[in-house]
């Protein structure tokens, strides 16, 4: 297990540098020049050169590029181009913000997407079923901009139950994370419902059954853990939509995190700050798929022989 | 060869059906047959004639829906299991009525390693906590003579041989001593040389542990093996119910004649080997007399219009055909038997 663990961290090593570079290339080809930009409306051209000079704009692609990885290797994502402040520091300050946003939704969707599978599964094609079915399909259809913009009209302007906006208590959480978690928890449920009823009919769970298992055991013990290995993998694919996701809903509930940043950094064309917030949100994605693979490994062994 | 002693189970107008879209399949249409302690019971017939479900309706196992036991009994100690809650049934599951499956390979949980799989048919039924459990099951593990079964206690399915693994069913079906072993097809899906193990095995403990065994088969080789009685099936009835002696010596109903003529025999050379012909009537559509009138070379109009009773023979055997009721040998002699 060990082994599996340092080989695959060491796979992970050249995808992190497939996506420096990706990133790297992606911001050369946005359009519009950083230098003026930054240098403002009514900048003489020799300010904007100089400027580029500073900015090692005039470099060719190639030494910039490896600049760009040196510096990452020094702990140095560049400084905002907006107000001169390290790059670094203002993820630091964003990235806990975004993945508390992202555990709190990726719980949302394990448990009510785990939970409502296995209740449809339990009764396949009862009124139960139907109607967690049903709801799972509208969970998985409606855009999550609109979905958020539903909840905090009825939860927090109509209810007021909580908070509209903002990142301060665990009542500013709850709306931005069921949002977020929704489509997740619909995708599971019903790959859950699925993979329960696949399982359902092996022949293990008629062994058990002639063991004389209790049927909740059958289900909790026997069936599931098998029922789950599926359900991981997608999972742990849900959780980079997730990342994805936390941008809109970020936006919408206004939470300054990550996402939002690089929002706002596009906007701004501070490249630098949307290349560290692309960066480091890739690396997230690449440790939670590591972490994705270690779990699946441990609930199928069967995988270790391969 | 062990002495018989009373009735343990006994099987009673047993009717078992399917409710599916195409209507109703009647899969096993009214059984009887009775099991003694330390007998071995054959089950034998071709794929479909109801002969698994025979043997999950014993242990109320059929998937239901669709399926549901229609009628009849299942009396093991007294009581109709057929009737039981489904808590009791469970405490019987496993503890005085085990099963052992066709399907070594798919049969063990592949999540759960070998030994906690049968610890815990242990801890369900008997008072023992977790260590005393895992004891009894590594003492299990070498009871049906898995080598070093400490380190095979832990290992997970997917790291056994087949015939491993149906070892492995065979020692958690026999964990908590049961009195009845329903072995439904155990050696069909091993190699040759596995299959005459397993059987070996299967016999010498039934020897220990004195319990009875229905075993289920397709292969008379594997009845002439094992078994003091035999019932053979055919589509959802038992055609024949005799010691095991007379139906290798002197088979009855024309199904059993033709099932032992069919066999290919080591002293003759031949190159087609004799087949019945025609086919199973479909379940869902019986005929109302004899279900093998169709393919019987004997069948009269009879046969057709009314379904025979099982009669019992002098010999001890019993036979569902009406070449043998007293009617038929009164209106003619007795006909010759396959050539």
């Amino acid at each position: 297990m060990l082994m599996f663990i340092l080989r695959r961290l060491i796979q992970t090593i050249p995808v992190i540098f497939g996506v420096t570079i990706v990133v790297f290339i992606i911001m050369q080809l946005v359009p519009g020049d950083p230098a003026v930009l930054l240098a403002g409306e009514g900048a003489t051209s020799e300010t904007i050169e100089a400027l580029r000079v500073q900015l090692g704009l005039n470099q060719p692609l190639y030494a910039q590029y490896i600049d760009y990885v040196v510096n990452i290797f020094r702990g140095d994502l560049g400084t905002s181009l907006k107000n001169d402040q390290p790059v670094l520091d203002e993820i630091l300050i964003r990235l806990p913000i975004t993945l508390e946003l992202a555990i709190f939704s990726t719980i949302i969707t394990i448990v009510l997407g785990m939970v409502a599978g296995i209740i449809s599964a339990i009764k396949p094609y009862s009124i139960i079923d139907t109607v967690v079915m049903v709801i799972a399909l509208l969970g998985i259809s409606l855009p999550s901009f609109w979905f958020g913009l539903m909840l905090m009209y009825g939860f927090s302007v109509k209810l007021q139950i909580f908070p509209v906006a903002g990142w301060d208590s665990i009542a500013h959480i709850v709306l931005p994370a069921f949002t977020l978690g929704a489509g997740g928890a619909a995708i599971v449920a019903r790959m859950t419902r699925s993979s329960m009823l696949e399982v359902i009919r092996q022949d293990y769970i008629r062994t058990a059954r002639a063991k004389g298992v209790k049927e909740r055991v059958i289900v909790y013990k026997h069936a599931l853990r098998n029922a789950l290995i599926p359900v991981i993998t997608v999972v742990g694919l849900q959780f980079g939509a997730l990342l994805g996701g936390t941008v809109l809903v970020e936006s919408i509930f206004a939470i300054n995190g990550l996402g939002r940043m690089i929002v706002d950094s596009i906007r701004m064309r501070d490249l630098p700050m949307v290349q560290g917030g692309v960066l480091v949100a890739s690396m997230v994605f690449v440790l939670v798929n590591l972490l994705v693979d270690i779990l699946y490994r441990f609930f199928n062994k069967r995988i270790e022989l391969n | 060869m062990t002495e018989l002693q009373e009735t343990i189970l006994e099987v009673k107008d047993l009717k078992t059906y399917f409710y599916t879209k195409r209507g109703v399949s009647k899969a096993v249409d009214g059984i009887d047959f009775a099991l003694k302690k330390g007998e071995t019971l054959g089950i034998v017939g071709e794929s479909g004639c109801g002969k698994s479900i025979t043997s999950l309706s014993i242990l109320r196992l059929i998937p239901t829906p669709p399926g549901k036991i229609e009628g009849g009994e299942v009396l093991f100690k007294g009581k109709n299991l057929v009737e039981i809650p489904d808590s009791e049934m469970r405490k019987i599951r496993g503890n005085e009525i085990s099963m052992i499956f066709q399907e070594p390979m798919t049969s063990l949980n592949p999540v759960i390693p070998v030994g906690e799989q049968i610890a815990e048919a242990i801890r369900l039924h008997q008072k023992m906590n977790k260590k005393e459990a895992r004891a009894k099951a590594v003492d299990m593990l070498k009871l049906v003579g898995i080598p070093s079964p400490e380190k095979r206690a832990k290992q997970q399915p997917f790291q056994l041989s087949g015939g491993m693994r149906q070892r492995v069913m065979i020692a958690m079906a026999l964990s908590c001593n049961p009195e009845v072993l329903i072995a439904d097809e155990p050696t069909t899906a091993l190699d040759v040389t596995i299959q005459a193990q397993i059987l070996e095995l299967i016999k010498d403990l039934q020897t220990k542990l004195g319990m009875g065994v229905i075993m289920i088969t397709h292969d008379l080789g594997v009845i002439a093996e094992t078994c003091n009685t035999v019932a053979v099936m055919y589509a959802g009835n038992i055609v024949e119910h005799s010691p095991t002696q007379n139906i290798f010596d002197a088979p009855k109903h024309p199904y059993t004649r033709g099932l032992l003529a069919s066999l290919p025999k080591i002293d003759e050379d031949k190159d087609e080997l004799y087949t019945i012909e025609g086919s199973v009537p479909s379940s869902y559509n019986m005929p109302p007399g004899c279900r093998f009138a169709s393919r019987c070379p004997f069948a009269e109009d009879i046969c057709e219009k009314k379904k025979p009773e099982l009669l019992e023979q002098q010999d001890g055997s019993k036979v569902r055909c009406w070449m043998y009721s007293e009617e038929w040998t009164a209106a003619k002699p007795q006909q010759g038997v396959f050539s």
